[in-house]
């Protein structure tokens, strides 16, 4: 507790380049760069494969073996061929980690709808895109924000790792802290992440009220 | 009209599924697929709207060949009802509905309308269309997707099994209700199903298929279970067909006496059969709409197995005697063959 009150009564903390807004904001960025880049990739590929059928077996495999890969080794190795200096050696990590969750829980979720209504939905005369969007995504929605979820929290928990190539961001606190026994800011960092964390989980709930239909809420 | 031409569905594997078939399902009429699992009705069924397509021969809408339409474009002009009803669970009941005025393009207020107008049809209530499927009972879904499917008004139905997997009290209730609906609005139904029983209560003309797609007999109802084809739709049809025959036939000629003395009326209408014992049970049937199967019930529901023949506000007409009954069931239609 006392840990906790020197870190966040600190004024020092509050602002200039190491103060806690703007170290929140990079690390927001980072997320959001990385979140987006790896939606924009798994999105459009998961309701494919999950309408198709096609590559199926391909996407499963694959997103198993990127959720083996250990994300600090993937940034050495970025940072081993293409150097520091850039935001790439963090992105490529964290793109690398939020796809998988995303691409398996849309294929799913697309596959998963039930066959009756897929069968319904050609039969009424709705062409393959508007059976896509008119009635799988809708219906597989949960799972689709689900896996967006998912990767946005494991996003924003891992970019930490920012910190290990001297870039910015709420690591900064725990690896600087940790290197100069500076506990009261390593506990503040990691305390800050953690809200960041919840921030994403309660917006994604919010979201999910917004969006899912309340006749397919209530069958889940 | 529905025309199948030398329609054959043959699989990657080999396996017929609709084999050489050839019929016709008239306009305006119920056209019953009936037979065991695996017999190609179903198949036979999709290959309409294409959401199968055949292997070989033609089947014609009108006579269109209907590989000539783009698949979609067909669709919408058929209306198509499946068994789970295969609603929109995300979408709210007069949007269910409204699914094929939607593709059309029509106008959200028009199509709402036409929706709210459907959904009473099907006798449903206008206060459930903004409820969402998971709101409503089986029966009620069922409902809804024949509202649906009527929504664009095609002149084509098809329905695959739709009231196969409800209670059998509403089946029945669901049963009159679409005999009601086309005694409206004379639609061209193709109606598939593996109950027998419903076969021959919904179709105008029933066709009885075998396993390997085959098409064993091709008749009216009366006819079906007056004179099965072979072996296979005799046993298909099953007991108590002599029964059930009678149901097509109309008790309207039958030869009835004047009222004897015995049967206690009050206003007109009977009450019961005098006896030592007091008053006795009696059974009635309408000749005007009944048929020969009401009135030999109504003969068996009676005490002394005399039929109380009734008009519709219930008024004694007279009484069926067992032999009057008797030589109306031997003198019927088909009845002298089976």
């Amino acid at each position: 507790m006392n840990w906790l009150i020197d870190f966040f009564g600190n004024p020092d903390n509050w602002s200039g380049p190491d103060g806690i807004p703007v170290r929140l904001l990079q690390h927001v960025e980072f997320s959001v760069l990385a979140f987006l880049i790896a939606a924009l990739i798994a999105l459009p590929l998961g309701l494919w494969v999950g309408h198709t059928g096609r590559g199926a077996v391909l996407v499963v495999l694959s997103a198993n073996a990127a959720r083996a890969l250990p994300t600090l080794g993937l940034l050495v190795l970025v940072v081993l061929l293409i150097g520091v200096g850039t935001i790439w050696p963090v992105l490529i990590p964290l793109v690398a980690l939020a796809i998988p969750p995303i691409l398996v829980n849309t294929y799913e979720g697309v596959r998963g709808v039930d066959r009756d209504l897929r069968d319904a939905a050609y039969g009424m005369g709705l062409r393959g895109r508007q059976v896509l969007f008119r009635a799988l995504v809708p219906v597989a929605l949960p799972l689709i924000l689900l896996g967006l979820r998912l990767a946005a929290i494991q996003v924003v928990a891992t970019a930490t790792v920012a910190a290990y190539v001297g870039l910015g961001g709420l690591g900064r606190y725990i690896i600087d802290g940790l290197a100069t026994k500076d506990y009261p800011s390593v506990f503040g960092g990691a305390v800050l992440v953690v809200l960041l964390a919840l921030a994403v989980q309660f917006g994604f709930a919010l979201l999910n009220r917004v969006v899912v239909s309340p006749g397919v809420r209530q069958v889940r | 009209m529905i025309t199948f031409d030398g329609v054959t569905k043959r699989y990657a594997d080999g396996t017929v599924a609709v084999d050489n078939l050839s019929l016709e399902a008239a306009s305006g009429t119920i056209t019953v697929f009936v037979g065991p699992s695996g017999c190609g009705k179903t198949t036979s069924l999709r290959m309409i709207n294409r959401m199968i397509d055949a292997t070989q021969g033609r089947i014609l809408l009108d006579g269109q060949d209907v590989k000539q339409i783009e698949p979609s474009t067909l669709r919408r002009g058929i209306g198509y009802v499946i068994q789970q009803a295969g609603l929109f669970p995300h979408r709210r009941i007069v949007d269910n509905i409204a699914t094929v005025p939607y593709l059309l393009g029509w106008d959200r207020k028009k199509a709402r309308a036409r929706a709210m107008e459907l959904l009473e049809r099907v006798g449903l209530d206008a206060k459930l269309a903004r409820r969402y499927p998971f709101q409503l009972s089986g029966g009620q879904q069922q409902r809804v997707g024949v509202a649906r499917a009527l929504a664009a008004d095609p002149p084509v139905l098809l329905m695959d099994e739709p009231f196969s997997a409800v209670d059998p009290i509403v089946r029945m209730s669901l049963q009159e209700e679409l005999l009601r609906l086309q005694s409206e609005l004379h639609k061209t139904i193709v109606f598939v199903t593996h109950d027998i029983d419903e076969a021959v209560k919904l179709g105008d003309t029933v066709a009885v298929f075998r396993v390997g797609g085959h098409l064993a007999q091709f008749s009216d109802p009366a006819t079906l279970l007056s004179e099965p084809a072979d072996d296979f739709v005799r046993e298909f049809l099953g007991r108590d067909r002599g029964i059930r025959r009678l149901s097509f036939i109309p008790a309207a000629g039958v030869e009835l006496s004047p009222p004897p003395p015995e049967l206690v009326l009050e206003d007109g209408k009977p009450v019961g059969w005098k006896s030592d014992d007091g008053l006795q049970p009696y059974g009635s049937f309408n000749p005007g709409t009944d048929s020969l199967r009401a009135a030999l019930d109504a003969s068996l529901l009676s005490a002394n197995g005399i039929a109380v023949a009734v008009d519709g506000d219930g008024k004694v007409l007279g009484v069926l005697a067992r032999e009057a009954l008797d030589g109306a069931i031997s003198g019927g239609p088909g009845a002298a063959r089976g």
